[in-house]
């Protein structure tokens, strides 16, 4: 939105006598939001109210779809400005901060949010202990949809968690994360179809298979950093789901089907332990066992997940990781190997996604190179960024959210690619440090600048 | 030999696309060092208003070079308006915050305009109607060229001449060069920069409109995800060439066409896109400055 309130060129906004033209002011304030829903009714209107049909070669003109056009642009406008005003009102004090910005009350500590005040509270053990053993039971009293959806749910769990290390702790933008998780899940599929092997010999396989390629790939993206990170992963996602189209022990577009589930010490659970359980009164008849047997496996690889990864971030390699975001130069300038810390955390991050790949490929049972797409990659990210990047809460958040969400609310289900992209803006615009902030971030003090000018933004090399 | 001429031809024609969009890149990346992720999705949604004004504009009786040219105009403005809304909403409000901060803004506008268009309009591939008019050219042209490539190929070579003019000659083009040199030093000359970057956005948007108008005319077809894989490519172009520089875009795009032209002509069309991103790695790699861009050196 314009904003034409008075700045000197440092960025801050100059004092201005209070009594004169606060009327006028307010009036701007009412004025402005309308006005940008205006032009952005303005900018969309042709593509929204003239629809181009491809059987007549013409575009009509659909008259019907202006009040809704006029409400989104209307509303979109007044919500921006409502956030804005939101976060100068209670927000921290200045703007500029981006991600990482300093208390208000200066050398003080912090007080932590209420979240992470949880997690350090002697509730905190007993409390995860019942959610637990609520999960475990989770899956034998929902119907087979439902537990779908929970297995989709943590393997997105895992897979936001391990991008967390890449992105979140470690500051390196990988936009082909997506990648890993196909070698995951095509490790399995192939393996199995070509040699037989079982679920549980692929697992391990598939996330060493992730993690060596996270390691191949990882060695010349040492010689990159910033943006140019960003792209160079990108264009191997795309080059990984090109080549798993064209060649032939893939089977190209057509995929993999019938990849088998998991089973138990060679018993089909299906056939040989439901009966047994349903006559014990233990499960309800529709409930899949196989799925639930997925469930658990997901559930266990994610709770490691967390584990692992709250054990890495407070690690002597964790603090590598955090001091490379910061500063490449400077981390190097006080010890750190930034080469290690680079390659360890791309390789470490690309194992979850193999681990997530051998799950998915037994929970679908049929893969093929659509399933790994640019936007699987952004959707992971955006679970990380709404969550909070570097947080382990802030993810698990972020995952349940944007993947039970649209499970739930059906209403969504043609909007939500569109919301995502709106909501990884707003969330950069409004809160870059994600619904639950990591609490390392509330300990950061940074001294008030005079000029202009971000730290972080040193890295950038202008 | 003429086997060989038909790819030339055609990796012209592409790399012309492509420069167009690359400019976009190049100019933006200059002034604010930031990708315009969004920037392919822009010229995604020109070729869209095209087809929308191009059916308007024919029913109420325009034709030849006239409907040509008022729908390249008609793209051009609302791709402008485009560009100035995405920068205000999407850039404008990270400016001076972290690195990684306007880089997933922009993943996201981008995906946003891709899924808006996938809504407002269709998910499935739109015929795109002839444009082009006949013209009467040489016959040594035509031999291993359609009107339609000839027409691209001039259209921006005509573009990149007035840019350049732009740039050079006018006010607004020094102080263009002013702020991608050295934003904090044009500010303190005097130079509106915030006014300046929205106008860079513009023109880019405004170029990566004839793009769009062109690759509809010469595909004859577009859908919602054209966008992105233009935009990649064009980015691959704009480093080959060094972000930044603005013929530096221009020869990045010719390399890349060619590139991309010959390998779909003696290896297989189905790893063109392959050939495009491994170039745009092994560049990232080896040699991120680029043909015409300058070192830089990292200060600390």
């Amino acid at each position: 939105m314009p904003e034409k309130d008075g700045k000197d060129p440092t960025g801050a906004p100059l004092r201005r006598p209070r009594e004169k033209g606060r009327g006028k002011k307010i009036l701007l304030s009412i004025l402005r939001p309308l006005k940008a829903g205006l032009w952005l009714s303005l900018v969309a209107f042709p593509l929204v109210t003239f629809k181009f049909e491809a059987e007549t070669r013409q575009a009509h003109f659909l008259p019907e779809r202006i009040p809704l056009l006029l409400l989104i642009c209307f509303g979109a406008a007044v919500a921006f400005d409502g956030l804005g005003w939101l976060k100068k009102a209670f927000g921290p004090g200045k703007r500029a901060g981006g991600i990482l910005e300093s208390p208000p009350e200066g050398l003080n500590r912090p007080r932590l949010s209420w979240v992470n005040r949880l997690l350090k509270s002697r509730f905190f053990k007993p409390a995860s202990g019942v959610l637990l053993i609520f999960l475990a039971v989770l899956p034998f009293i929902s119907s087979p949809y439902g537990v779908n959806v929970y297995i989709t749910a943590l393997i997105y769990i895992t897979l936001g968690l391990g991008l967390n290390i890449v992105v979140g702790v470690s500051g390196l933008l990988n936009l082909g994360y997506v990648a890993f998780y196909a070698v995951g899940a095509y490790t399995y599929a192939i393996l199995n179809a070509q040699f037989g092997l079982s679920f549980w010999v692929c697992l391990p396989l598939g996330a060493l298979s992730a993690t060596l390629l996270g390691f191949i790939l990882g060695l010349p993206l040492l010689r990159v950093s910033g943006d140019y990170l960003a792209i160079v992963t990108l264009g191997f996602g795309e080059i990984t789901r090109l080549v798993l189209t064209n060649i032939a022990i893939t089977n190209g577009p057509r995929g993999i089907a019938n990849i088998p589930p998991p089973s138990l010490f060679g018993f089909d659970l299906n056939q040989s332990v439901k009966p047994f359980l349903l006559k014990l009164g233990l499960i309800h008849s529709r409930t899949d066992l196989d799925k639930v047997l997925i469930y658990l496996i997901i559930l266990m690889a994610a709770i490691l997940t967390v584990a692992a990864v709250h054990r890495l971030e407070n690690s002597r390699l964790g603090r590598a990781w955090l001091a490379l975001r910061e500063d490449e130069t400077a981390c190097q300038a006080v010890g750190v190997n930034r080469a290690g810390a680079k390659l360890t955390a791309f390789t470490l991050g690309s194992t979850w996604a193999g681990l997530a790949g051998v799950v998915f490929a037994s929970q679908i049972s049929f893969i093929n190179p659509q399933s790994f797409t640019f936007m699987q990659s952004v959707m992971i990210l955006s679970i990380v960024v709404l969550g909070g990047m570097g947080s382990i809460p802030g993810v698990v958040c972020g995952a349940v959210i944007l993947i039970l969400l649209p499970e739930y609310l059906r209403f969504f289900a043609d909007y939500r690619m569109l919301l995502f992209g709106l909501l990884m803006v707003v969330m950069m615009v409004f809160r870059p440090e994600g619904l639950i902030k990591s609490a390392r971030y509330q300990h950061i003090y940074r001294a008030p600048k005079a000029g202009e000018g971000d730290p972080s933004d040193s890295a950038s090399g202008k | 030999m003429d086997f060989f001429l038909d790819l030339l031809v055609g990796g012209l024609t592409k790399g012309s696309i492509y420069a167009l969009i690359a400019l976009g890149y190049t100019m933006v990346y200059g002034i604010i060092a930031v990708i315009n992720f969004a920037h392919g999705e822009i010229y995604m949604i020109s070729a869209f208003t095209a087809l929308i004004f191009g059916s308007i504009l024919s029913s109420v009786g325009l034709a030849g070079w006239g409907l040509l040219f008022a729908v390249i105009a008609v793209s051009a403005l609302y791709a402008a308006m485009y560009g100035w809304t995405v920068e205000k909403i999407a850039y404008k409000p990270l400016r001076g915050s972290s690195r990684l901060a306007p880089l997933i803004s922009a993943i996201g506008m981008s995906l946003f305009l891709q899924n808006f268009v996938l809504l407002a309009q269709t998910p499935n591939y739109l015929p795109f109607p002839a444009l082009v008019p006949d013209v009467p050219f040489p016959a040594i042209l035509t031999r291993h060229a359609s009107d339609t490539q000839i027409v691209i190929i001039l259209v921006t070579a005509a573009s990149m001449a007035l840019l350049t003019l732009f740039i050079k000659k006018t006010r607004m083009g020094t102080a263009m060069r002013a702020v991608s040199q050295d934003l904090e030093m044009a500010r303190l000359s005097g130079v509106d920069t915030d006014k300046i970057i929205s106008f860079t956005f513009i023109t880019g948007s405004v170029l990566a409109a004839v793009g769009g108008v062109l690759i509809g005319c010469g595909m004859r077809q577009i859908d919602f995800y054209i966008g992105f894989l233009a935009g990649m490519k064009a980015f691959t172009a704009a480093v080959l060439g060094g972000i930044g520089s603005v013929p530096g875009a221009v020869i990045g795009a010719l390399i890349l066409g060619f590139a991309e032209s010959f390998a779909a002509g003696y290896i297989s069309s189905s790893y063109e896109d392959v050939v495009a991103f491994a170039f745009l790695i092994l560049i990232l790699i080896f040699k991120p400055d680029g043909v015409m861009g300058a070192a830089t050196t990292h200060k600390v």
